[in-house]
């Protein structure tokens, strides 16, 4: 028991596991606030989600979407991770996103692109905002976070500005890929058949597990992932060392910006929803990437699952009663696990110390066992 | 040009306000980067309780109340900051984003449900305060002054004299820059950083109302505040942590804000035709270029973003 308690995965899981349950609690306390008949009904449907459906069609079909919209997600976690690994916060993985759907989407529309060079615009779009930070990180000190807020407003401006060139006058929605950009919606692989026709599941599914993997490759076993990871725990000793600490801070934001583009690109082109130009707000799924990528230990296996989580309970959220409750109670809940993932630092070293006690026990018992004879 | 003027400075005492309230939980060692959802639950408390007050409440009562709730509220929800950044040692980049993300949605759930509560087929997230509002508002000659902007100044004023006169802004600073050595003469560190971030909560909230109550009279809780949390630490690094240095950051940045809000009425910059939305990222771009500038020698507090430990060296 003590062996498998002294696990860091094994600790990571469990501390994540209490992050969920605490968090979906609070959010059950906060529906029985709200109106108590009901209230277990409704935070069942959040943790449901497709398996409220009765017929295994529907679940399949509903789970179909929930992966469509998984796979962006494990790109962003990816993407947070990835920098987070290397000390740095990119919050502009969302901006990162938004560029990503705007490359892409006027890949597919403005200039009439294949699936696959829209992909790759997305990705350098992501790249050059995470350059941006990156640079201005590297050389002109500015704090990481802040600069990546103010690129998410830029970002989010810049794209509504750029993608009302490609919508109907009537609309506030770009044009549907299927109708004016076929050549852009990610090939199923067949994939679609298996979830009932849901015409959503594609390739981007198993394209954002091979890049969990590649990322796990890359900081793990790798010098260039070495290298990255020492920048993060000291720059000045990475410095000394020989690496080149500034680029390193570049190139980790750069491919993190990729990730994030790559995320934005693996939603749209999907064609599961259309971008509407009139957004005041910046898309949420960056920012759940932050909550998925801490739930999931900062670990991009993790990552995958935790993902699934996120988009589990987001998607269980418009499941809920909407005469009485509101789809933003999954809001609620992942912003609270965020919150409460704040603490996973304090809960590891509390099962460390308390290890460490017991431990100290066995030890003890033993000497006077010893002691006996 | 009038209103270019009202809203530069309408949104420079609101920039200032949560800016200085950064500047307090900088200080005492705390980063606060979840102003921008602080901003949004006192905006809630604010505007909530200008809904519930009875009609005919008089203007001084209504303006009292609606402060007062803004910086209840904002002082209860930066407590969330407080409890994981001091007692926990949780990542402060971490509590802060989620805060953000937290603030928005709580404050969109607690409208909507009590919309929904209120008229079964309400599902908005909208509160007005068409009739409140004016209480705030003295009309002088097309100016319209907010006694908000009267109290903002306050704020700056007292800011700098607790910061620089009294002993509580002395020891709260050396909190910021030494905790040890602050530990060692007998401050209670743990103390001086609940202040802090108190203090940013009450401010942060009292930015949240006056952005809600500026130009509009109802207010959508899932647009959250747009930026002006991070906008406001933004001011606080380029005012180099300084309150009259921030003041003066303040009216820059409500400038091009305030831009953004008014350039239609310019007929010179309507002529150069410029898409609308440029002058909406004109802010965030603006400050990005000031930090680039600013940002090289940083006069941060040198323990910022540190967990006390009593125990290390």
């Amino acid at each position: 028991m003590r062996k498998i308690l002294k696990n860091e995965g094994v600790q990571s899981l469990l501390t994540s596991l209490i992050c969920i349950i605490v968090g979906m609690f609070v959010g059950y306390l906060v529906l029985l606030l709200i109106e108590p008949t009901g209230a277990f009904e409704a935070i069942m449907s959040v943790a449901k989600n497709f398996l409220g459906y009765s017929r295994t069609n529907m679940q399949l079909k509903h789970l179909g979407t929930t992966l469509a919209k998984t796979a962006p997600l494990i790109m962003c976690s990816l993407s947070i991770l990835f920098s987070y690994k290397v000390g740095l916060f990119n919050i502009g993985a969302a901006g990162q996103y938004v560029m990503g759907a705007c490359a892409c989407l006027y890949g597919a529309l403005g200039f009439g692109w294949g699936w696959l060079p829209c992909l790759l615009f997305a990705a350098f779009a992501g790249a050059a905002f995470g350059v941006i930070t990156g640079a201005l990180k590297a050389y002109c000190n500015v704090n990481e976070v802040i600069s990546g807020i103010m690129l998410n407003w830029i970002g989010l401006y810049f794209t509504n500005m750029v993608l009302t060139n490609v919508k109907d006058a009537s609309s506030a929605y770009t044009y549907a890929l299927k109708a004016k950009g076929k050549d852009a919606i990610l090939p199923t692989l067949g994939l679609e058949e298996f979830f009932s026709r849901n015409k959503y599941v594609g390739i981007a599914i198993p394209l954002a597990i091979i890049f969990a993997i590649l990322v796990w490759v890359v900081l793990n076993k790798t010098k260039f992932g070495y290298e990255l990871k020492a920048t993060g725990y000291n720059k000045n000793a990475a410095k000394y060392c020989g690496m080149a600490e500034k680029r390193n801070i570049i190139v980790s934001l750069a491919i993190s910006g990729a990730l994030a583009g790559l995320a934005g690109a693996f939603l749209y082109q999907t064609d599961i929803e259309q971008w509407k130009v009139t957004i005041s707000s910046v898309p949420t799924m960056g920012f759940n990437g932050i909550a998925a990528a801490f739930l999931g230990g900062l670990n991009p296996i993790g990552a995958i699952f935790s993902s699934f989580f996120i988009q589990h309970i987001t998607e269980g959220g418009t499941h809920v009663d909407l005469t009485i409750y509101c789809s933003q109670i999954s809001e609620l809940i992942s912003a609270l696990i965020i919150y409460l993932c704040g603490f996973v630092g304090f809960l590891k070293m509390l099962i460390n110390t308390s290890l460490a006690k017991s431990e100290e026990k066995h030890a003890k018992k033993k000497a006077e066992k010893g002691g006996d004879k | 040009m009038v209103l270019l003027v009202q809203y530069t400075i309408l949104f420079a005492c609101i920039l200032m306000l949560v800016a200085l309230g950064g500047c307090f939980s900088e200080h005492s060692g705390v980063i606060n980067l979840g102003l921008e959802g602080i901003m949004v639950m006192g905006a809630m408390g604010g505007a909530l309780m200008m809904r519930y007050l009875p009609d005919g409440t008089s203007a001084f009562v209504v303006v009292a109340a609606t402060i007062l709730a803004a910086l209840l509220i904002g002082m209860l929800y930066s407590a969330l900051l407080a409890v994981a950044a001091i007692h926990f040692k949780a990542d402060q980049t971490l509590v802060g984003t989620a805060m953000n993300i937290l603030g928005t949605a709580a404050a969109t759930v607690i409208v909507k449900s009590i919309n929904t509560i209120n008229n079964p087929d309400d599902h908005s997230s909208i509160v007005q305060y068409i009739e409140e509002k004016k209480a705030f508002i003295v009309n002088i000659g097309g100016f319209e002054f907010n006694w908000l902007m009267l109290l903002a100044v306050f704020v700056l004023v007292v800011s700098f004299v607790v910061l620089y006169k009294t002993k509580f802004g002395l020891r709260l600073m050396a909190c910021g820059e030494h905790p040890q050595a602050a530990d060692s003469v007998g401050i209670n560190v743990y103390k001086m950083r609940w202040a802090g971030v108190l203090i940013s909560g009450a401010l942060g909230g009292l930015g949240g109302i006056m952005y809600i109550t500026a130009g509009v009279s109802e207010w959508k809780f899932e647009y959250g505040v747009a930026g002006f949390g991070f906008l406001s630490l933004a001011v606080m690094i380029f005012g180099k942590w300084k309150p009259q240095n921030i003041a003066l950051a303040a009216l820059l940045f409500g400038f091009f804000r305030a831009l953004s809000n008014v350039y239609a009425g310019f007929d010179f910059l309507v002529e150069l035709n410029i898409p609308g939305g440029l002058y909406n990222m004109l802010p965030y771009i603006v400050s990005l270029v000031v930090l680039a500038f600013t940002s090289k020698r940083s006069s941060a507090p040198k323990a910022e973003g540190i967990p006390y430990d009593k125990g290390a060296r």
